[in-house]
């Protein structure tokens, strides 16, 4: 079993080396280091997926890291049912974006500081997912915000890109505080940080309270709350969504692989890990479904009139992930597991193909200049089809299956449930028409861009264009092991196969009701791609009528809500301010400067006093030797 | 008396290693008068020092104790594991120096000599179970690192600070000698199971004359390990001698410092146990007041990590203060957790020194990490340890001997070393925030070299790999030293 430490090691070694040797000795051959290491990963993982399907559950202790007396703390991993499907996804788009990378980032100066950087990402996202403690999965979850954070602001030359990799780090922050509050209260709750440990003695403590801040509250509630703080910011939900569509400043291969794939289904897996909590706190369960079912549809409004390619498929990322987490939040844990992982077949193929178009126009990412790519790019275009009909949920494409799932789940889910059905239901209908708009303004019609950039089109690299079809055929058929009992007996696979960490969700319905969100959901799908044929292929003048015509509404989703402004006038300015004068003007002017110059301070005052004590005259330095043994003397006989 | 005792052949085996490194020191000496380019010497230093090592583990003195020369000398577990922290440090230290001591234009063969000479005495100290051969090794030791100090001949400084430390050095033997005389007056022996015996037989734990005679050991050795107000000769030597010295000088003496402290005050004089932890902890709150606070005015780098491990020192004498076995470790874990992350920061201090260039001030540091990156990320490692922030080995360190001492039952002192650790944050910090924050448009050059490189490459890898994989090496020197 300890084989499976490698699992993590193997990108971890290949960092080491390419970060040593990249500059002076690798450079151009990085790739040779990093996707032996990742492949290695990916068949180990595959062997650790089938010992888990033959029902072997691995948690393994590799080591002691702090043994004191109550606090004992080890690095140990665990391969359950959920951590072998994370190890597939991550090792499996992993592979494939590394070897799509050597075509994307071929003569990059940092191309080697690039494929470090990935297999940085790659170790970290392993420890994250494989961890069988709190601690390893916190050790994780922050150095893939580190990670993140390098590799955004990659071409840190580009001032938005180091704005926009601050940026993810700083919002970060105010998830991971919480969700290290979370497991600090975790600890002093279950006095454990193991997994096994805690989850065991959840149910003992439900309903216990404590007092935070004055108030009395749910114990368990609070935990909850804390981690899913963590959860929002990592998988970019609402509030703290605002710094994934900023990330698209990095490669797209990042933007697949970190911003798609799988750094930001963190969230998702880390509540899905966490759900014999959960489980114990509706009000904790409720806010999980609204934050979710909220950011669906908020972030699928913005993504509609955006005209950035990269930036609708993040906004795109954003309404997925509260798919995800609304799912979490009825209960439905395996649907939403089953979602990440269909789609990060799907979403990582559309930014990989759209990183495809960039390429082929030399870094030309706003669709207002792009059209009729695909007489150009027929593959790039074909790809990009099969990842819509996925994402929109066309019968029999991944993304129908694990979309209707959670719809389904929702439905049942009560009252509420209906109400987050009826968001996910409209929240599709979007999704379907702003991913339709994007082909059409990306490959149809005539070219928009430079007759310069028109000379230079052409299809990508086989290095490029095999990864794509690979993703493709992933975007058909991933979704094939959930098919759900409506229409196969003993379809849903992935189900049963992941019910033994996560349950079987609770709730029946008719088969009437089954065929009703079944065929709405495919009719909003339908229809959300023909609106946008009329709009965008057959009337090409009415969208900017319909924009001119609901101004407001336009600009408000154009600006994307405003909220980047309304952080800035509540936040970030007043922060700025106060720092100015508070870190600037007092502690850096005061207190620092106070030290360096002396300024009257108490510690200012204090280190200069004991600096003009060191005068340099080895005379005094006697003297104080010997008042020093006086004193000592002198203790010596006060004391008798 | 019994006639047969007397000194054979055979006592000289567990002293192998220290004949081998005092060879290694004469071989050298004579090596440079045969060869005009010191590479080879320092080679040889190296080779020399990894026989020894070897010597020393063929010997076995983990396992089995061997005492040697009258019950002057044993090669135990706990010297033998001080005597690994020298071989370290040692072999650190001339990787380092060989390029900057060109640089330097001090680059003579004797330093070599003077390293391994400075490293027998060193070895001889953590050996000694007798006041004797205690102060024998103390002296050799000290001598040579008098002279290692003003080895840049035509620099100011450098005389300097030979000077001071020799003076006041001088002042401390004065101090050791006298109570060695006073505690041989009350107890007729040097020996130090036999004054532990005596104490014990005539049962003269409370007498003031022998609590004297402690006292003034104790100052010498504190001298040695730089706790205040015996510190006020380190931050002008370490600043004065040459780089590469500070960092020999400023982990060999202390950890030799701490290997006779720890003998003595735990074998000797463990029934005064309540006396010198009363001693102690006055001290170590100086030390870290000191350390912490006059750190924070410090632009000079090398000042700065003067003042640093003056706080350090403190933070190690914790464990001492614990009084127990498992706190002795947690100190004997620090220190070698210290040796590597301390010889980290002076090696980027040195890469930094280049032909007209000091490399020393802060201001120097100003857009490391866009010039040099490596280098930069390498000093973050380093102040993050120093800092004692995870994963980083110096965390480890800490935790470690705060956990003892709360064990202890001396919370409110693990309380008060918290404190002044976050203190020290902020001058460490500051190193990086300049590296990563601030701008220069200076061009600047780094002096590479590959034996450089590998001390680099070593140190910060232990750093990271002490920090995130503690466990074995914690054993090791559990086992090691107490069985």
């Amino acid at each position: 079993m300890i084989k499976y430490t490698l699992i993590p090691l193997l990108p971890l070694i290949a960092f080491v080396i390419n970060i040593l040797f990249g500059r002076n000795y690798i450079r151009d051959k990085a790739h040779w280091v990093a996707i032996p290491a990742i492949v290695g990963s990916l068949l180990l993982a595959i062997s650790a997926f089938f010992d888990v399907a033959g029902g072997n559950v691995i948690n393994i202790n590799v080591y002691d890291w702090i043994v004191s007396g109550d606090f004992n703390v080890s690095a140990g991993l665990m391969i359950d049912q959920l951590t072998a499907i994370m190890l597939l996804v991550v090792t499996i788009c992993g592979t494939l974006i590394f070897i799509y990378s050597v075509g994307y980032m071929h003569g990059d100066e940092g191309y080697y500081r690039f494929f470090a950087y990935l297999c940085l990402f790659i170790f970290s996202m392993l420890v994250l997912v494989m961890g069988n403690n709190f601690l390893v999965m916190y050790f994780g979850w922050e150095a893939v915000g580190l990670c993140s954070y390098f590799l955004i602001g990659f071409w840190f030359n580009k001032k938005s890109a180091g704005d926009a990799g601050k940026k993810a780090f700083i919002v970060n922050r105010f998830g991971d505080f919480g969700f290290g509050l979370g497991v600090i209260l975790i600890f002093l709750t279950f006095g454990t940080l193991d997994f096994v440990g805690v989850f065991g003695q959840a149910g003992s403590f439900a309903g216990q309270t404590i007092n935070f801040l004055g108030w009395e509250v749910d114990l368990v509630t609070l935990i909850c709350l804390l981690l899913f703080c963590g959860a929002v910011g990592k998988s970019a939900q609402l509030p703290l969504h605002v710094w994934l569509p900023d990330a698209m400043e990095g490669p797209t291969p990042v933007s697949a692989l970190i911003h798609a794939a799988t750094m930001v289904t963190a969230g998702v897996f880390m509540v899905a890990r966490c759900n014999p909590l959960f489980i114990e706190s509706p009000i904790a369960m409720n806010t999980v479904a609204i934050v979710g079912g909220v950011t669906a549809i908020f972030a699928a409004t913005i993504a509609l009139v955006q005209n950035d390619i990269k930036r609708v498929i993040a906004y795109s990322t954003v309404s997925q992930l509260g798919y995800m987490f609304l799912a979490l939040g009825v209960g439905a844990f395996s649907a939403g597991v089953f979602h990440l992982y269909t789609h990060a077949f799907f979403k990582a193929l559309l930014f990989l193909a759209s990183g495809s178009v960039i390429h082929a126009l030399h870094n030309e990412q706003d669709m207002r200049n792009m059209g009729g790519l695909k007489k150009y790019m027929p593959i790039t275009y074909a790809v990009f089809i099969i990842g819509t009909l996925s994402i929109t949920g066309i019968f029999p494409f991944a993304g129908f299956f694990s979309k209707d799932e959670i719809l389904w789940r929702a439905f049942l889910a009560g009252d509420m449930g209906k109400f987050l059905w009826l968001l996910g239901t409209i929240a599709a209908l979007l999704t379907s028409f702003y991913s339709w708009r994007l082909i059409f303004m990306t490959f149809h019609g005539d070219f928009r861009g430079t007759s310069e950039q028109e000379h230079h089109l052409h299809e990508s690299p086989k290095v490029i264009t095999v990864p794509l079809m690979i993703l493709a055929v992933g975007a058909v058929a991933a979704g094939w092991v959930g098919i759900p009992p409506l229409f196969m007996e003993h379809g849903d696979k992935i189900g049963e196969f992941l019910a033994p960490v996560l349950g079987h969700p609770s709730g029946h319905g008719t088969h009437a009701q089954e065929w009703f969100v079944v065929g709405i959901s495919s009719l909003v799908a339908v229809l959300g791609g023909i609106v946008a044929y009329v709009m965008y292929v057959k009337k090409t003048d009415i969208a900017g009528k319909i924009a001119s015509a609901f101004k407001p509404v336009h600009a408000l989703l154009y600006n994307k809500y405003y909220v980047d402004e309304l952080y800035d006038t509540t936040l970030i300015q007043p922060v700025m301010k106060a720092s100015d004068k508070v870190i600037l003007g007092f502690i850096d002017k005061t207190i620092i400067e106070g030290i360096v110059n002396g300024i009257p301070n108490v510690i200012g005052v204090f280190s200069r006093k004991l600096r003009t004590i060191q005068t340099g005259v080895f005379g005094s330095y006697g003297l104080a030797m010997t008042v020093g043994a006086l004193c000592i003397i002198g203790y010596l006989f006060f004391q008798r | 008396m019994n006639t047969e005792v007397g000194i054979s052949l055979r006592d000289a085996i567990p002293f192998i290693p220290e004949l081998v490194i005092i060879c290694t020191g004469l071989i050298a000496m004579m090596l440079d008068l045969v060869v005009r380019k010191k590479g080879p010497v320092a080679a040889f230093v190296v080779f020399g020092t990894l026989v020894a090592g070897y010597a020393m583990c063929k010997l076995n003195g983990f396992n089995e104790p061997q005492s040697a020369f009258l019950n002057m000398f044993i090669l135990d577990g706990y010297a033998g594991f001080f005597k690994l922290i020298f071989f370290i440090n040692l072999i650190l230290t001339v990787c380092i120096s060989y390029r900057y001591m060109i640089i330097e234009k001090s680059s003579y063969g004797e330093y070599y000599s003077l390293l391994t000479f400075a490293t027998a005495g060193m070895m001889v100290m953590a050996s000694a179970t007798d006041l004797i051969t205690l102060y024998l090794g103390l002296e050799l030791m000290a001598l040579s690192t008098y002279i290692l100090a003003g080895l840049m001949r035509n620099d100011r400084r450098s005389n300097e600070a030979a000077l001071k430390y020799f003076f006041l050095g001088a002042f401390s033997s004065a101090f050791l000698l006298y109570g060695i005389s006073l505690t041989y007056g009350m107890t007729g022996t040097t020996n130090l199971n036999e004054i532990s015996a005596t104490i014990q037989n005539l049962n003269i734990a409370g007498n003031p004359i022998l609590f004297l005679g402690l006292i003034f050991i104790m100052t010498a050795f504190a001298f040695k390990i730089a706790l205040a107000p015996f510190h006020m000769w380190a931050p002008d030597v370490y600043e004065g001698a040459p780089t590469s010295v500070t960092a020999f000088m400023s982990v060999g003496p202390k950890a030799a410092g701490f290997a006779v402290l720890g003998r003595v005050l735990f074998e000797a004089f463990g029934s005064m146990q309540v006396q010198w932890t009363n001693i102690l902890i006055p001290l170590a709150l100086l030390t870290m007041a000191v350390g912490s606070i006059v750190a924070l005015s410090q632009t000079n780098i090398k000042r700065m990590l003067a003042y640093s491990s003056v706080a350090h020192a403190s933070y190690m004498l914790l464990g001492v203060i614990a009084g127990t076995p498992a706190g002795l470790v947690s100190t004997i874990n620090y220190l070698l957790i210290y040796t590597f992350m301390n010889i980290g920061a002076f090696a980027i201090v040195i890469l930094l020194r280049s032909e007209g260039f000091q490399g020393q001030d802060l201001d120097d540091y100003r857009g490391l990490a866009k010039s040099n990156p490596l280098a930069a990320a390498l000093m973050l490692v380093f102040m993050f340890s120093l800092t004692g922030i995870p994963p980083t080995a110096g965390f480890i360190g800490k935790f470690y001997v705060f956990m003892e001492l709360i064990n202890a039952d001396k919370t409110y002192l693990a309380v008060i070393a918290v404190a002044f650790s976050a203190i020290s944050a902020f001058f460490y910090l500051r190193v990086v925030m300049y590296m990563y924050m601030k701008d220069s448009d200076e061009p600047r050059t780094i002096s590479c070299s590959p034996s450089m490189n590998v001390a680099l490459a070593v140190t910060a890898l232990m750093v990271i790999v002490l920090g995130i994989y503690p466990e074995p090496v914690l054993n090791y020197v559990k086992t090691v030293v107490f069985g």
